[in-house]
């Protein structure tokens, strides 16, 4: 294991940050995996502590393909996970909405531009990352509908999901996006949490990354195989919706099966304590996504349920 | 007549509501054409509050020569501009990257939606922007170079300093101004003063240009003043991005709207604790500074300042 230093700058009062990578093997760049990009992804970076302790182990062990690097980056942001802000320090700007980068640009450009003229060339990009909203996920790998993607390889992860989301304007500038555009196969790893550990998760999604380093013959690795994984749209997925705003009382846990009519979750006015709106599930399904806070706006997607198959 | 444009209850004990100030003429002499203004998209932007004040104060001082409708909305984001939030609070969102919005989408989808739906058939729209917490800007308005054709003679009766046509970017598809250029609807964006403070005399040069656009639009009977002529870009070699080299503090050697010469001191970024000089800033060509940092702590990277090449008289 080679610990090297991709990108640093000068700090004024504070050490100077700095973005750390573990380099494992040599030879051609077949895989890079980024952890917490955002300062409130602990989850992530927690995978890729544990990814880097494994592949150390590994490569003791002999385990690694001779001619195969791999880069493992946990952190892109140590500064905002620091002081337990979620974007950029002084500017709140988001490092995973600035890439390629541009290297004269503002600092998180610099970043983002640092960071990517050294993954870019790697044959795989991995990125666990976390959505927008607080809530929960059934651990899955997406992938951006570039045109570029190859879902049968996503596959190979053996996790439960395959997720395949249509681009956004604002997602042009993700890490995932311009990964693809630059034509290397990218994959977003999104785990059940964000701030809060969840091990489970964490193992499978760690599980995930070794079973298809395996079978891209970049490392030796008999662990079970997972799943045969389900691809599924983004834009197929089935959202159920608050019309009221009120404390969130889930009934179902992500991963639930459910049944069309099932009692999903109680609305309750926040004030007088009564049930102001009962959310049921409008179809068979899975429960994908679970809002993640106590209190729930009106128009909000609290659940996204994968439709089942008619048997 | 203040009306709502969308309301939303949130969880405890509140309405979250964005509301407009509907202004028309008192003899129902109407004109179907209409006005808009909105400003505090970015809640920590606030020079667009002292605009709408004094708007509505001065048509209502001459409200007879009102020949058409003014649309004030000055907080699109009233949470945002409650706690000093530049995005939406709670969401992380920035708002200005959610429009076209959608009516069936979660809260800030169907915000943004209804803002759309009542802004859209305005003759023009003005989205008056503080640039942020970090620069100061002078006047101006920001123009993607799709819209130019349509937007470019409305921008020059606005009473700016300075016009600037920009590329297109794909990010900024998600922009209110490019979701109602693109249904029709010009919309200018308005650049001026810096965030979280008031310049009075950049909102009384905004209130005379849309005046002026007023009277243009057959809007406005009344007497309008002269207009200055903005300083046209559209080229990008006309503008010089000042980054700073360094972390530090910088402290500026001249003034905001400075006309400096190429190599001319800018500001120095210091270090306080060793009592070194980290950098000196100094102009890569003859311009004019348009922007420059407000907020004085730099890490490497931080904009300091853009030049504006201003053609030879």
């Amino acid at each position: 294991m080679n610990k090297v230093t991709i990108y640093e700058i000068q700090g004024l009062y504070r050490d100077n940050f700095r973005v750390t990578g573990y380099e494992f093997g040599e030879g051609e760049e077949a895989v890079c995996i980024v952890g917490s990009m955002r300062g409130n992804e602990v989850q992530q970076l927690y995978c890729c502590s544990g990814l880097v302790k494994k592949l150390k182990a590994m490569e003791e062990a002999g385990k690694l393909t001779p001619g195969k690097k791999i880069l493992v980056i946990p952190c892109v942001n140590p500064y905002s996970m620091n002081i337990q802000k979620r974007f950029w320090t002084v500017d709140n700007t988001d490092i995973n909405r600035m890439f390629p980068g541009y290297d004269l640009g503002e600092t998180t450009q610099r970043i983002a531009d640092g960071v990517f003229r050294v993954i870019s060339s790697y044959r795989f990009g991995i990125q666990f990352t976390s959505f927008y909203m607080p809530g929960e996920f059934m651990p899955h790998v997406r992938m951006m509908d570039t045109g570029f993607e190859d879902t049968e390889l996503a596959k190979q992860f053996g996790m439960p999901y395959v997720v395949l989301r249509k681009v956004r304007p604002y997602d042009t500038t993700t890490l995932n996006y311009n990964w693809q555009i630059w034509e290397r196969q990218a994959f977003s790893m999104y785990t059940t949490t964000t701030t809060r550990l969840d091990k489970k998760s964490a193992k499978e999604a760690m599980r995930g990354i070794l079973t298809f380093l395996h079978k891209q013959g970049i490392a030796e690795y008999h662990g079970h195989d997972g799943y045969r994984s389900q691809v599924v749209k983004d834009v197929d997925m089935v959202s159920v919706r608050t019309t009221e705003a009120g404390l969130f009382d889930p009934s179902v846990s992500v991963g639930e099966e459910v049944e069309q009519g099932q009692i999903l979750a109680y609305l309750v006015d926040a004030c007088e304590g009564e049930v102001i709106e009962t959310l049921r599930a409008p179809v068979d399904g899975i429960v994908f996504f679970m809002h993640g806070d106590a209190l729930t706006y009106a128009d909000t997607a609290v659940f996204k349920l994968v439709v089942r198959a008619v048997i | 007549m203040i009306t709502t444009v969308a309301s939303l209850a949130l969880p405890v004990d509140e309405k979250l509501k964005i509301q407009k100030n509907r202004i028309q003429p008192e003899d129902g002499a109407d004109s179907p054409k209409r006005i808009s203004v909105v400003t505090g998209i970015h809640g920590d932007e606030l020079e667009g509050q002292y605009v709408c004040f004094e708007l509505i104060r001065r048509i209502n001082a001459q409200k007879e020569k009102l020949r058409g409708t003014v649309d004030i909305y000055p907080a699109l984001n009233p949470l945002g501009i409650d706690s000093i939030t530049r995005g939406i609070p709670a969401f992380e969102l920035d708002m200005n990257r959610l429009f076209p919005g959608d009516v069936k989408g979660n809260m800030t989808e169907y915000l943004a939606a209804r803002i759309v739906e009542d802004l859209a058939g305005s003759a023009v729209v003005l989205d008056i922007h503080a640039s942020n917490i970090y620069l100061t800007e002078i006047p101006q308005i920001r123009v993607n170079a799709l819209h130019e054709e349509q937007l470019l003679p409305l921008a020059k009766e606005a009473n700016v300093d300075f016009v600037w046509v920009h590329g297109a970017s794909t990010v900024l598809e998600s922009t209110l101004a490019y979701s109602l250029n693109s249904i029709g609807t010009p919309t200018l964006v308005v650049e001026m003063g810096v965030g979280m403070r008031i310049t009075r005399t950049y909102g009384d040069q905004m209130v005379v240009g849309i005046f002026n656009l007023m009277k243009k639009l057959g809007i406005w009977e009344g007497e309008t003043e002269k207009v200055r002529q903005p300083i046209v870009s559209n080229d990008s070699e006309d503008v010089a991005y000042l980054n700073a080299a360094t972390g530090g503090l910088f402290v500026p050697a001249v003034k905001h709207g400075a006309q400096l010469r190429k190599g001319e001191l800018i500001g120095e970024i210091l270090d306080p604790l060793s009592g070194n000089v980290r950098d000196e800033v100094r102009a890569p060509m003859d311009g004019m500074l348009f922007t420059i940092r407000e907020y004085p702590i730099v890490d490497e990277g931080s904009l300091i300042g853009r030049l504006l090449r201003v053609p030879s008289q």
